[in-house]
């Protein structure tokens, strides 16, 4: 009898887990109803914002044009810290190492939303500007009115810190599950540490790597406060990542909120765009945990 | 010397148990990573590398930017040892040496990156630090008053509640699923536990998006404390579950079998025996997921509202709370006299992640190190049975043999045993924190 009780209230909660995911899903459609009736399909693909009329083309856009350039940063990085952590780092260092890397992801967001603004935008302005001087016929590193501050660019990177912890930990969970047979034979074959690496452990690591980095996308989508402190809003779209402005659902939501409070209509739009950024998070995530389940090298890592 | 004949370089410190049998061989010879002329390639290299920059940068246009010269001199450098090593040692020891040191540098510039956080925090907000920072509201201090003005001390207290009431929210029901995933488990927990995977992809703004829109918009309550503290255990909930799933993974099944053996029910077992055991692991949960959690501010903006006066009531009212303050200070006002303001709290802030992670540290460290002793002295009396089990304590002998009068819950941690067999049992532990 104690034990039916028990396992019923265990399973509760593990339910209730599920019925909030699936209550979030609910509230935030339900919120969304007006918005999505009055602005149809257009909401997706409109690029303003008012309360009349608004959607979130140019958003997205820029949601993902940050998210990715994240990815493009945090991921090689994040596959030479776990190398490093793996292969590379002495025993002792390695264990501090991953701390180090676990309290990357403890540091909140909004500290290095401050930081990214107030420390490494100067930083990298010159970069920014170096960049476009000389490869403008890139169109991503063109710009138009030379001004570098709060762009794609910059809270890209400073994205990308925050993915790496994640990334990392799904890489170097799996680097560190290559068989030793099959490194060693590498190295009786007279490979070079290099040459193991490249032929044996990137290979087997593959699924973890790509897993790594979805999931790294899924968070770097969701980011807010420090990509709302860094870029500096915009309703349109360029490849120009370097220059002034971009824009992402999260940093929108929380950006008009206070104004969109008194408005219905636009809260109500808000709460579309929460919907939006929610399912597409979902997807993205469980993506990632299928690419991860069906690699040979990271059955059985946690995501 | 030739590729060929010189040995692998990278052998001593390959990781593996092989390795470490070859060495117990007595005529093996130690082939050495690092040599004099090694040393001589590397920091020739480096230099050669500095002077070219220095020419470039200082001498020729001169352009005053550290990064870039940095990141300028890297690259020199890596091309001139690479031509370096390929002459000396042959292209397939140039290109291992240029990535090791490539793998390094990365590493290297992501520890950069942390220390330079912590010091530019630290700096910037240490002027202003003083007691009445922490004793004082902002219910008199406007925006264009002097940075020494003013404090913290609602925000304090409205994220200290805050925290709490998420945590009394989050650990019980965290815990549970943490129990139901790996002591009950059954048809659903597979799905429960890609619930909890999903719920920890939720962006924090979501999660404050939903709060607001079933407490203020259905239910038409204004902006609270316990409004924040909810949306913060949504945030809270899958660290906790992950983290202490993992610590009842640890526990050893042997424990679960000697209580159940005794005729204690699968209830009293887990409460007695099982929570018992990994008490302290538990504790490292709830504070790792306080620290997830407390620099949160997207979803406090639409549930906690910010306040520059204190209110000690978090179910009536809006409150504040640390992030909201520095966020305020920083970026809202964000003149002259606010920007300090914020960076002082920001480093409180800081200070209190810190202070969290240590101590979730500290505490799983010892724990894991003395159950760990205990459970592995068991092989020395019985060789035969324990030795095993009492190895690696996620393994799978003493998994296994649980698993083979309990199949189908169990296949789930055999599997990892299974797999992780091959680790250092203590690495496999504290991985798991």
């Amino acid at each position: 009898m104690g034990d039916l009780i028990f396992r019923g209230v265990a399973r509760t909660a593990g339910f209730t887990v599920g019925f909030v995911l699936f209550l979030i899903g609910l509230f935030l459609l339900i919120r969304a109803i007006p918005a999505l009736q009055s602005e149809g399909f257009s909401f997706l693909t409109t690029f303003e914002w008012t309360s009349e009329t608004f959607g979130i083309g140019a958003i997205l856009y820029w949601t993902v044009v940050i998210a990715l350039v994240a990815l493009v940063v945090a991921v090689p990085m994040a596959i030479a810290v776990a190398l490093f952590i793996v292969e590379y780092a002495p025993p002792r260092l390695r264990k501090l190492f991953t701390s180090l890397i676990d309290l990357l992801a403890a540091v909140p967001s909004l500290i290095f939303g401050i930081w990214g603004f107030y420390y490494l935008q100067p930083k990298i302005i010159p970069l920014s500007r170096w960049l476009s001087e000389r490869f403008s016929f890139i169109p991503i590193f063109a710009s138009e009115r030379g001004l570098f501050s709060s762009s794609a660019f910059i809270a890209g990177v400073v994205v990308s810190l925050m993915v790496l912890p994640i990334t990392t930990a799904v890489i170097r969970e799996v680097f560190s599950r290559v068989p030793p047979g099959e490194k060693e034979a590498a190295l009786a074959l007279g490979a070079t540490r290099w040459g193991m690496i490249r032929t044996v452990v990137l290979p087997f690591g593959r699924g973890g790597i790509i897993g790594g980095a979805m999931l790294g996308l899924g968070r770097a989508l969701g980011e807010t406060i420090a990509v709302y402190i860094i870029i500096s809003p915009i309703f349109t779209i360029s490849p120009r990542i370097l220059d002034l402005g971009a824009n992402s659902i999260a940093a929108h939501i929380a950006l008009r909120f206070g104004e969109a409070a008194a408005d219905p209509q636009q809260l109500s739009g808000l709460m579309a765009a929460g919907l939006v950024l929610f399912l597409v998070t979902l997807g993205v995530n469980a993506v990632a945990s299928v690419v991860v389940g069906r690699s040979r090298s990271a059955k059985g890592v946690e995501l | 010397v030739s590729v060929s004949i010189k040995p692998a370089p990278t052998h001593s410190s390959a990781s593996g148990g092989g390795s470490a049998d070859l060495g117990r061989e007595p005529n093996k010879v130690k082939p050495r990573s690092f040599r004099a002329s090694d040393a001589s390639a590397l920091f020739g290299s480096m230099l050669a590398a500095a002077a070219l920059v220095w020419l470039l940068f200082g001498v020729l246009l001169p352009v005053d930017n550290t990064a870039m010269a940095s990141l300028a001199w890297m690259a020199t450098f890596l091309l001139t040892y690479r031509f370096a090593l390929k002459h000396t040692e042959g292209v397939l020891v140039a290109r291992d040496r240029v990535m090791a040191v490539v793998v390094g540098a990365l590493a290297a510039i992501v520890l950069a990156a942390l220390t330079s956080i912590v010091i530019f925090v630290t700096v910037r907000g240490i002027k202003y630090l003083s007691t009445t920072f922490f004793t004082q509201t902002m219910e008199f201090t406007g925006p264009v008053d002097p940075s020494t003005e003013g404090g913290i001390a609602h925000a304090l207290v409205g994220t200290l509640q805050q925290i709490l009431l998420a945590t009394l929210i989050s650990v019980p029901l965290g815990v549970l699923t943490a129990v139901y995933l790996n002591e009950v488990g059954g048809r659903f927990s597979r799905s429960v536990r890609m619930f909890v995977n999903a719920m920890s992809g939720v962006p924090s703004i979501v999660a404050g998006l939903f709060i607001f829109a079933t407490m203020n918009v259905g239910l038409g309550w204004s902006f609270s404390g316990f409004q924040a503290a909810l949306a913060l255990s949504i945030l809270m909930l899958p660290t906790v579950t992950r983290t202490s799933e993992e610590i009842l993974r640890l526990v050893p099944g042997g424990l679960r079998e000697a209580s159940l053996a005794l005729g204690s029910t699968e209830w009293r077992s887990t409460w007695q025996v099982v929570l018992p055991t990994a008490k302290t692991g538990i504790v490292t949960a709830v504070i790792l997921g306080v620290a997830r959690v407390i620099g949160e501010t997207a979803p406090l903006f639409m549930t906690a509202g910010g306040s520059p006066v204190m209110n000690a009531n978090p179910f009536e009212g809006a409150q504040e709370s640390l992030p909201l303050y520095i966020f305020r200070q920083v970026k809202q006002f964000s003149n002259e006299q606010t920007i300090p303001r914020g960076f002082a709290a920001a480093l409180v802030l800081l200070v209190l992640v810190l202070v969290l992670f240590v101590t979730a540290r500290a505490i799983a460290r010892p724990k894991v190190e003395r159950t760990g002793r205990k459970w592995r002295r068991r092989p020395r009396r019985s060789r035969t049975r324990g030795h095993r089990a009492g190895t690696s304590l996620a393994s799978g002998t003493a998994r296994g043999r649980r698993g083979a009068h309990r199949k189908p819950r169990l296949r789930r941690p055999s599997q990892r045993g299974a797999q992780r067999s091959t680790a250092n049992p203590t690495s496999t532990e504290e991985e798991a924190l």
